[in-house]
């Protein structure tokens, strides 16, 4: 039924002005147009709001130097330069809420020296579980795809499917023995080191 | 009635669409071999049946969706067998998307003009591939969020878009609120949405083009769709649905593990059809990742699209069989792998342990009066004696004590040096620190300095006690009982309330008495060394047993052994843990509350029949 109705409507075209036929496309032009525009604006408005963790709050929050979080005392640390894991506590807000005081990761803290301080972010840079410290090989291992990482600097060992080494992080030990630790979470799955 | 359906023929024409729904005719007769659409149509509608009531009484955020879960689970009406369906439909549809795949492929029912119903039918095997993966993390608990966090660390690896993509799929930098609205709004909305869409083009396509013959035909004169088809379809939904109330019946409703926490490591995997691509990635090390995380997966998935084009070719379709046969081959094989590899792994086996013990202990707290607080229920577990208990113990005691013989969490301690601290204040570990026979084993001195002779050759003024003890007389037996009691019930335990409750005053009386004037045929009293009953010791470096194993005293202990009221200058090697802060206060009652045994315990009352 349609398809004659568009036959007759081609018919009624005069031949020598064409006025019909622009009259038509004019017509189907704009219909198109107006049917973007209908469709387009819902669209965008919610595209504009499922975009947010990019273009809005979640990315603003990045950028500043991540602050120094005191974790533990240099004398609870083991002399012998074992690695010891501590949850790393500070306030997090997660869309609408804040937590005080929240453990927001953890890392292996381990003496290096006299007053010298190692921390390794304890989450694995291949794709994100938590190395643990395995004492009969002294190394670190991740159970999720089989790391591991050398003790001493933490770099990837043979064989581990991780792109690189544990996440060094920055630590200060202040005069009455505190230590202090930039607490950062990086890009996994690179080569590079980068801070999320 | 007959005028009431002629009314609604006129208006609507529904006998003409119903005679043409039900009298498709299926060319060579009805075949078990078609089932496997319908039983697909079937699952998905049982999905939607389940998953909308699911959602009436589900609620996405962090602090809540573990909490509605649980509550679905195991406080609603029927709860546990509406998870349970949808769960094991779930698991169940991805054993037929296979077997329909495979029906099709070998059929050659993609061939051509069926290639773009071919590739709707890839298109559903996305979708319910994603719906899988969005629903899974949906209960917030330690599986599925630990899983889905490999899953999206995978999008992070794309090149370019890689990291804006993560960012908008989990809803910001890290997992949050918005990471289950995100993911809620895919599983209930997005994808059902696209998977009707999906189906109506698929069932629309299929009616188009018919059946696709399987040769040579059972019948010449052929079937129809109604009742000859539809029969068979009918048993084989039955039996779909029977597998899954058996599953749901075998393992008591869907899993539901501990509630999601970031800072609690667990052994992170995926469902059983995605253990595949887990073993597959443990072949690319490094920046190859996104080759086996991503690439090879769009490669492998592009290659079953463009299986329809390769069948034009004279050799396409066994070329296509190969093709799939291969991977059919690869998932079991990798899949298995996978499995194999994690039986034989103790350390994974240890996490797997652990990870149990929550998710049993989470859900007894749960169960309790006290319940779960508005801030949820991961908070439960770390507060908790029971969680916390032995692994505060395997850190920071187990380097020289031992719990049961192992160190808190079940692993063996190689070299004890310090008591084994099971049972501490009650009258069988008394006993057996007051027993010649053990009091040299690793369960109570072994390895400490009190064992050890002095240039006199002789050991510790204690051990030297003990041994005097090797031949009392049975009054002596008695009355070294009657201490015992004593001195355990100032710890105060819960467990041993019942026995303690025997002893009346003048039992007290007499084995306070007993404890300053010594027993029968021993040389020494215990009072002549330490303090009890308020009276403070009489030799220094020796406890005061004055409230001996009660929660405070263990706490104060804890804190410095070096106190005068203990072993003062006497201590051997213990920490003094409150100066050197290698335990908070609150880690310090929670290993003592444990190793005393007394944490929130409930057992759900036994309904009378």
């Amino acid at each position: 039924m349609t398809m004659n109705a568009d036959e007759k409507s081609e018919s009624a075209t005069d031949p020598q002005t064409g006025a019909g036929a622009r009259r038509d496309f004019l017509l189907k032009a704009g219909s198109v147009c107006a049917g973007c525009a209908l469709a387009g604006v819902p669209v965008a408005a919610g595209l504009r709001v499922v975009t947010h963790p990019v273009t809005g709050g979640g990315a603003a929050a990045v950028g500043g130097e991540a602050p120094f979080l005191p974790v533990t005392t240099l004398d609870s640390l083991p002399e012998d330069g074992s690695p010891a894991k501590f949850m790393i506590r500070a306030d997090k807000s997660d869309a609408w809420s804040r937590f005080p005081n929240q453990v927001i990761g953890a890392a292996f803290l381990r003496r290096v020296g006299e007053r010298g301080v190692q921390a390794f972010n304890v989450v694995c840079p291949h794709l994100g579980c938590a190395v643990e410290f395995r004492e009969p090989n002294r190394d670190y291992f991740c159970p999720c795809h089989n790391s591991a990482f050398e003790l001493e600097s933490g770099t990837q060992e043979a064989n581990s499917p991780s792109a690189r080494g544990l996440d060094s992080l920055e630590t200060q030990v202040d005069d009455s023995g505190n230590v202090l630790v930039q607490f950062q979470n990086f890009v996994m799955g690179i080569k590079e080191k980068r801070p999320v | 009635m007959k005028f009431l359906f002629d009314w609604l023929d006129h208006r609507t024409g529904y006998r003409r669409l119903l005679a043409e729904a039900l009298n498709e005719p299926v060319p060579g007769g009805a075949r078990w071999r078609y089932v496997w659409g319908s039983t697909l149509t079937f699952a998905i509608f049982v999905q939607f049946v389940t998953g909308i009531v699911l959602w009436s009484a589900y609620s996405p955020s962090s602090q809540t969706a573990w909490e509605s879960v649980y509550y679905i689970e195991e406080e609603m009406t029927g709860g546990t067998w509406l998870r349970g369906i949808h769960h094991y439909m779930a698991q169940v549809m991805t054993v037929l998307l296979v077997l329909h795949l495979m029906q099709v492929v070998i059929d050659g029912a993609y061939k051509a003009p069926r290639e773009l119903n071919f590739l709707f039918g890839m298109g559903l095997l996305g979708l319910i591939m994603a719906l899988s993966l969005t629903g899974y993390l949906l209960p917030w608990d330690q599986k599925g969020y630990w899983a889905t966090k490999v899953a999206t660390n995978l999008i992070g690896v794309i090149p370019v878009v890689g990291e804006s993509l993560q960012r908008i799929v989990v809803g910001g930098a890290d997992y949050g609120h918005h990471t289950l609205t995100r993911f809620f709004a895919l599983h209930a909305g997005v994808l059902p949405a696209l998977t009707v869409l999906l189906i109506v083009g698929h069932v629309y396509l299929f009616r188009r083009h018919g059946l696709t013959a399987k040769q040579p035909l059972k019948k010449p004169e052929g079937g129809r769709f109604w009742p000859d088809q539809i029969w068979c379809d009918a048993v084989a939904c039955l039996a779909v649905l029977a597998s899954v109330l058996v599953l749901v019946a075998w393992h008591g409703g869907a899993p539901l593990t501990a509630p999601a926490d970031a800072a609690e490591r667990y052994p992170a995997r995926p469902d059983w059809y995605f253990m595949f691509l887990f073993e597959f990635l443990k072949w690319f090390p490094g920046e190859t990742l996104i080759w086996g995380g991503v690439i090879i997966p769009s490669l492998v998935f592009l290659g079953l699209c463009a299986m329809p084009a390769i069948a034009s070719r004279p050799w396409g379709h066994r070329a296509n069989l190969f093709f799939l046969a291969t991977l059919l081959v690869g998932f079991a094989g990798l899949t298995v792998l996978a499995y194999w590899k994690d039986a034989r792994d103790p350390e994974f086996q240890f996490a797997v342990e652990q990870a149990n013990r929550a998710s049993e202990r989470v859900r007894e707290l749960a169960h309790a009066p006290a319940g779960i607080a508005p801030v949820g229920a991961a908070e439960l577990l770390r507060d908790d004696p029971y969680m916390q208990g032995p692994r505060l113990f395997a850190s920071k005691c187990a380097s020289c004590h031992t719990y049961d013989g192992h160190d808190g969490l079940g692993r063996p301690q190689k070299e004890p040096s310090a008591p084994d601290l099971k049972g501490i204040g009650t009258r069988e570990w008394l006993a057996g620190l007051l027993d010649p026979a053990q009091i040299e084993t690793p369960k109570y001195f072994f390895g400490t300095k009190f064992v050890e002779p002095n240039e006199q050759g002789k050991k510790s003024r204690m051990v030297e006690f003990v041994h005097d003890l090797s031949n009392l007389s049975p009054e002596g037996r008695e009355q070294l009982d009657k201490i015992i009691a004593v001195v355990s019930a100032e710890a105060h335990l819960t467990s041993q309330a019942r026995i303690d409750a025997l002893l009346d005053e003048d039992d007290r009386a007499e084995g306070i008495d007993l404890f300053f004037s010594g027993i029968d045929g021993v040389s020494q009293a215990c009072g002549d060394c330490h303090g009890f009953d308020g009276e403070e010791s009489q030799a220094a470096r020796t406890p005061d047993l004055t409230g001996w194993s009660s929660r405070q005293w263990l706490i104060d202990f804890t804190k410095n052994p070096e106190h005068e009221r203990f072993y003062g200058s006497g201590n051997d090697r213990m920490p003094a843990f409150e100066e050197e802060s290698l335990f908070t206060d609150r880690e310090i009652e929670l290993v003592v509350d444990w190793l005393r045994e007394e944490w929130v315990r409930y057992e759900p009352p036994v309904e009378e029949k």
